[in-house]
């Protein structure tokens, strides 16, 4: 086994695209160094993306903000700016962990692990944030939603690195929130979640819906008729009812010792409620 | 396989190893540094019992690579006292009994060494939510809390 740690993402690259046995790419190494310990993986080579320049650091530029891949959530929780703009996104990605796995695990990592209880990912696709990929061909910027196509499985082709997560800049009245389902009141893993984003015209109604589950599906799943159904309310009873239904309709769930399929239904329906409900009162609704 | 020569500051002291690339930072540290306050209690990351400090963030030095290390400061239960004289949590974690087999502790050092680093008077319930990353199937936790409370009040005092 080799490990380097490349100055640039090109040379990083470069290394992933030539590498002949099976490579990885460490940030915080949380779920990798977890992998490797339990033999699911055993990497000929070990990319370590940490010296490359900017992928460190959280940048706001004119369209919002860019995160880079190796900011560890905790750092990405200290940020009062991306906490002010989008803190459904930074409360889920401070619900990964303890303190210890908070000072390492990144929202890229989150993401490219491919759980489908990832707690960062429905977020960030209510968000609508889009991830920055780099690979021997170029630069692209795709939709988080598609990196993930499976449990442990994504989009990403070899050589390719997401060097960075883009969340927009914020209009005046818009919230975003995330809320999970688990037995204890902390560290454990999402029995289902739900991910709402908004915004609201000046007169209090819902303008742009989004709305993402996990732990409902293979994926997690970005719900455009949930969406849909909240642009124009103002979070009236009957709209409630409404998403709570299609949200649990649209959850193709496992059962699992941790959840049967009828009750992450339910409480998937129950989840995007309350996380509507918050968004809302965070985007300045009454 | 080869080695990686990694040059780096532990508990203030230039030091300089030679590791295997999927070596954790808890086995360099135990196995070829003789540093062995940290434990290997779950070596997935879910039990603290491991806990340095780097470059000023709490981690599990067994989800950490020895080669990670390289010009990272590290700051491990070695470094926590000044001689004969206890850090204050060290001495507090005596007077309450906040120890039963031991195994813990350090883990546990550390990470209210970081808590209270960041947040010099914390609440009961943020003593309790900043070291839930750590376990211990003794104490029943209650003493450490008492513990990190007194110690900050100490440390306040100082």
């Amino acid at each position: 086994m080799r490990y380097i740690r490349p100055l640039s993402i090109e040379d990083a690259v470069g290394e992933l695209a030539k590498a002949v046995g099976p490579a990885a790419i460490l940030a915080g190494g949380s779920d990798l160094l977890v992998r490797m310990k339990g033999g699911f993986i055993e990497p000929e080579l070990i990319v370590d993306i940490k010296a490359i320049g900017g992928l460190a650091d959280i940048t706001e530029t004119a369209d919002g903000f860019r995160i880079g891949a190796a900011v560890p959530c905790a750092v990405l929780g200290e940020n009062k700016a991306v906490r002010k703009a989008w803190p459904g996104v930074v409360e889920a990605a401070n619900l990964i962990g303890s303190k210890q796995v908070q000072g390492r695990c990144t929202i890229t990592g989150n993401l490219c692990n491919a759980s489908p209880a990832a707690d960062s990912v429905p977020a960030l696709v209510a968000a609508g944030a889009k991830a920055v990929v780099a690979g021997p061909s170029g630069k692209r910027t795709i939709a988080v939603e598609s990196v993930p196509t499976g449990p442990g499985r994504t989009s990403l082709a070899k050589g390719e690195i997401i060097e960075a997560i883009l969340l927009d800049k914020r209009p005046v009245h818009a919230g975003d929130a995330y809320l999970r389902f688990i037995p204890r009141t902390e560290m454990d893993i999402a029995v289902v979640s739900a991910g709402v984003n908004l915004t609201l015209d000046d007169k209090g109604a819902i303008k742009t819906a989004r709305v993402a589950l996990g732990a409902a599906a293979p994926t997690v799943l970005l719900v455009e008729e949930a969406g849909q159904v909240l642009v124009g309310s103002k979070l009236d009873e009957a709209t409630l009812e409404r998403l709570a239904k299609i949200c649990s309709g649209a959850c193709r769930p496992i059962d699992d010792k941790r959840g049967t399929i009828e009750f992450r239904r339910k409480v998937a329906g129950v989840l995007a409620q309350r996380a509507a409900a918050i968004a809302y009162k965070r985007a300045g609704g009454k | 396989m080869a080695g990686v020569a990694v040059s780096t500051t532990i508990n203030g002291d230039a030091v300089e190893y030679l590791c295997q690339p999927d070596e954790t930072l808890l086995e360099v540290l135990r196995d070829r540094l003789g540093l062995t306050g940290a434990k290997e209690g779950c070596g997935t990351g879910d039990c603290g019992a491991c806990s340095v400090i780097v470059d000023g963030r709490l981690v599990c030095s067994c989800l950490v690579l020895g080669a990670e290390a390289e010009g990272r400061k590290v700051e491990t239960i070695e470094g926590m006292a000044h001689g004969d004289q206890l850090h204050p949590l060290q001495q507090k974690f005596i007077e309450h009994a906040a120890l039963q087999c031991g195994i813990c502790t350090p883990g546990f050092l550390i990470a209210a060494k970081d808590l209270l680093a960041k947040n010099p008077s914390p609440t009961e319930e943020e003593i309790r939510f900043g070291l839930a990353g750590n376990l211990c199937r003794c104490t029943g936790y209650d003493k450490i809390v008492r513990a990190v409370q007194d110690a900050a009040n100490v440390m306040k005092g100082a």
